[in-house]
Parts: structure tokens; sequence; C-alpha cells
């Protein structure tokens, strides 16, 4: 990629978020800065409570920072926008729709109706591999299926950064890393920008261009771990000497954060 | 284990027969009995009753009369519940001074009452409806309120990010997400609304089927009071039947829990 000349997606600056709890004031985030990059696929690890999911929902419009700003293609964040899709943990499909009918939901919001909207859900569903599932119900589908059928309704209304918080945290072992297989395709055909948070530290290193690690309360960005490894990465990647130095240092880096919640 | 497989060859059909059978045997020993035989006379004695009672130019009308005051009374505790329940939801101001009294009166069994509704609306159906009112608004304002504040807020996230504004995510979230707490309140207060048909009737009725079985009493006619009891059993049983159906055709969606 040398010489492209790429451009900021979206830029953080000096984020603050104060929550008012009953034991008086939580900061969850200290005066955060980060520059997303166009294309970029960036991951975000940190021990839980360190307010990486605060983070997200704030690029995300759902949370307003109490001081400091985000900025999208330049334009300041407030409240949700269909250019930043969001793919939750609890994938978070309408139960009484079917799979066709939850990739048509942001689609026809749009304004886009019938024939058109269903051809590209289909298109996306295809994505996805579950053209056979179009008109089954979520309660039909496993854990996986049910993830991929998030992901294609986030990428429906073709956001141009996708945020994605532990997306596939709550599936197993084997069907985590075929979703990771499938994403980073996904990512590699369509080079969407992709804001990813998880607490595997082996996922982030096989899926990002860069590693943030965050610190422990107040969340602040510990450090910024460039993934130099060229793509396409394979599950044989992480077997790499390159991969287990870059999993041993941020492991250690995390662990550190970890210990100072424990404290 | 064997024996479990053979009786799960029976079908559930021919378990509803069975189960008739083995009611109407009971009822009938009931009838052998001299002493019992006081409430319970046989099929045939309390079936003909139904003929008494035509004849006598009441049996209609009593139908007719409970089943309008309990579909009003219904209808309109529904009418009020349903945006009571929405508000209650949102605001909690109305939240903090609506549901102590909610909770408060629900526990008061509406026979309490009835007498000083009366007084008020006046005898006849009025009083009737007013009282059933109270009592399937109650009880449906809670149940579909419960559903309003449990809709999952990942839900409404993602609705959000999708580009809904609020009224969508009212009308194309909240609304089907609630939906099955609303079928929910639908039995619950079918069922009070039918509890409290009897304890409406009691004061100055001049119709229904409560009140025909409060006066039958003071005749000492057992034959149509357990006839006039066999009927509101079956319209409750109709009632269920409704619902669930409704259940059937509307939250099939649902992930069951298994029992």
């Amino acid at each position: 990629m040398a010489g492209e000349e790429r451009s900021v997606k979206v830029k953080i600056e000096n984020v603050r978020k104060v929550y008012d709890t009953r034991n008086g004031e939580m900061v969850a985030l200290n005066g955060v800065d980060l520059d997303i990059m166009e294309n970029e696929f960036i991951c975000v690890v940190g021990p839980s409570g360190c307010g990486k999911s605060t983070l997200l929902n704030i690029i995300a419009g759902l949370l307003e920072p109490s001081s400091g700003r985000v900025l999208c293609d330049g334009e300041e964040v407030h409240g949700t926008g269909t250019e930043r899709g969001v793919v939750f943990q609890q994938y978070a499909l309408f139960p009484w729709m079917t799979v066709k009918k939850n990739v048509m939901f942001g689609l026809n919001l749009k304004g886009i109706k019938g024939k058109e909207a269903e051809e590209i859900a289909m298109k996306y569903i295809k994505m996805v591999q579950l053209e056979d599932f179009v008109d089954h119900y979520p309660k039909e589908l496993s854990g996986g299926m049910k993830q991929r059928v998030a992901i294609a309704r986030a990428y429906a209304v073709n956001p141009s950064i996708l945020l994605m918080d532990e997306p596939f945290g709550a599936l197993d072992a084997q069907t985590r890393t075929q979703l990771q297989q499938e994403l980073l395709e996904t990512w590699e055909k369509e080079k969407k920008t992709c804001f990813f948070i998880t607490h595997d530290v082996d996922e982030a290193i096989i899926l990002a261009q860069k590693v943030i690690i965050m610190s422990a309360r107040p969340g602040r960005i510990k450090e910024i771990v460039d993934i130099n490894i060229p793509y396409p990465r394979t599950q044989e990647t992480k077997m790499s000497p390159e991969f287990l130095e870059l999993k041993n240092h941020i492991w250690s880096q995390v662990y550190q954060e970890y210990l100072e919640v424990r404290k | 284990m064997n024996n479990k497989n053979k009786t799960s060859k029976i079908p559930k059909k021919v378990w509803l027969l069975i189960s008739f059978a083995t009611a109407m045997l009971a009822w009938y020993l009931l009838s052998l009995n001299p002493v019992t035989a006081r409430s319970f006379q046989n099929q045939v004695v309390v079936f003909n009753s139904m003929f008494t009672m035509i004849e006598r130019g009441v049996f209609w009308k009593d139908i007719a009369s409970s089943l309008i005051s309990v579909l009003a009374g219904f209808a309109l505790g529904f009418v009020l519940s349903l945006p009571t329940a929405i508000l209650m939801a949102w605001y909690a101001p109305v939240r903090n001074i609506l549901e102590p009294w909610i909770q408060f009166i629900r526990n008061i069994p509406p026979l309490a009452y009835v007498p000083l509704i009366v007084m008020t609306a006046g005898v006849g159906r009025k009083p009737q409806i007013i009282v059933i009112t109270i009592a399937t608004f109650l009880i449906m304002t809670v149940t579909i309120y419960q559903g309003v504040i449990n809709v999952d807020e990942t839900l409404i996230k993602a609705a959000r990010v999708l580009g809904a504004t609020d009224k969508d995510i009212f009308l194309k979230v909240i609304a089907p997400a609630t939906l099955p707490f609303i079928i929910t309140a639908i039995r619950l207060g079918s069922s009070t609304a039918l509890t409290t048909l009897i304890a409406a009737e009691s004061t100055g009725a001049v119709a229904g089927l409560g009140m025909r079985i409060r006066s039958l009493n003071n005749s000492f006619e057992s034959a149509p009071m357990l006839l006039y009891i066999i009927i509101i059993g079956i319209i409750g049983m109709l009632v269920e039947k409704f619902v669930k159906y409704l259940e059937r055709r509307f939250t099939g969606w649902q992930e069951k829990r298994e029992v």
C-alpha cells in the first residue's frame, strides 16, 4: 500500500465519558484520541470495564461523550447514522421477523422497498451463506447463523464503517474461527472500515491491521500495535513466529491491565 | 418405560374423550349419593333444566346480558390499559403516581366495591361494565407495562443504528416485542372479566348468568344453577381457545422455553 494516500474516516478527539453512578462519578473513558483510517481494520482489546464498548457506542452515536468529540468524514457525530453500522454481541435480531425481513429492515427504513430491497437483502444473505434459511425465524437458527444474519443486516444498508462489539464473543471456538475467516474474506473484498472490539488477543491479531490496547479504568489508549502480517491470513498464520511474538507482547500488556483492575 | 410408551401411543383426541367420560361418570356417581345429589342432579335433569329456563324466557337473555357486560367491560379495560401501560413505561412521573394505586386496588376483590359503584352508577348494566372495566384494566395494565419495560434494549439500539426514528422504534420494535405480553394480558383480562362478572351482577342486576345463579339459589333450584355454572365454564374455555389461536397466529416466532 506504499504511496497510497488514505484519508481519516473517523477522528476521535479527546473523548471523555463519565457515568453518574450510585457510588459517585465513574470515569469510563479519559481522553481518548484516535484516527481510524479509511478501509482500515482496527481491533480494540483490553480488560473488561476498560471502556471499549463505551467508545464503540460513542462512535455509533448511541452515547454522547461527556467532553471531546467524534468526527465521521469530517462531520461531528450526534446520534446514530446509517453510515455507521453496528454488530452487537447479542445478535439483536428481531425475533418476529424472518432472516430476509431482518436484513431488509434497514433498507425499508431507507425507503428502499419491494423487489429492490429483496434483491439487496438476498445479495448479503448469500454473502453470509444463508440462502437456504431466508424464511426462517431467528429461533430456528444457531448462534453462528444468527450472527451471520446480523452481519448481513449491517452490510445491507451499505455503511462506510462497521462497528463490531465482541460479535463472536458468545460463539463456540469452531464457529468463531469460521466467522473470523469469513469476515476476513469479506473485508478483503469490500475493504470496509472495521472497528472491532474483542477480548480475544488471537482474534485481534488475525483480523486487524492495528490493535489498540486499552488500559483499565479509566479507559485510555495504552498502546497501538501495527500488525504487519500480510493478508490473506489463515489459521496457519496463528502458528507463525511473528504472530506468536505479537501475541506475547499484546497479551502481557493486556494482562498487566487486568492485574490493575484486580487491585 | 414400557408403560410410558404404551400410553403415549394413545392420540390426544382419545385422551380427551377418556377425560370427558371420567368426569361424566364422576358426576353421575355424585347424583346417586343423596347428599351430593342436592347439588349435583344427573345429566338429564340438568340438561332439561335448560328448556325450563328457555320457557321462562330468561335463558338467552341471561347469556346475552352477561356476554355484553363482559365484552364491553373487557374492551373498555383493554383500550384504557394499552396507553396507560405505555405511558407508565415511558414517563417516570406517570409510573410513580399510578403504580402504587394500581397495585393497591388490584388486590381488593371487586365484590367488595360493587355496592359502592351501584350507589353512584345506579342499577342495571352500567355498574357491571364499570366493575369489569376496572378489574380488567388493572390486570392488563400491569401485564402490558411489564412487557413494554422488558423490551430488549439492544433491539432498540439495533433499530436505531439502522436508521429508525422514535416512531419507527415504537411501531416496528416496541409494539411487536410487546405483543406476547399483550396476548397474555388478553388471557388474564378475559378470565378476570368472567370472574368479576359474578361479582358485578351481585347487586342491582336484572338479568345475567351470575344474577340468575343467585336468584335460583333462593328457590333451591340446583339443576339450572349447575347448568349456568357449566355455561360460564364453556364460555371461559372458548375464550381460552381464541387466545391460543391469537398466540399461534401472532407470536409463533417466540423462543419457547421447554417445559
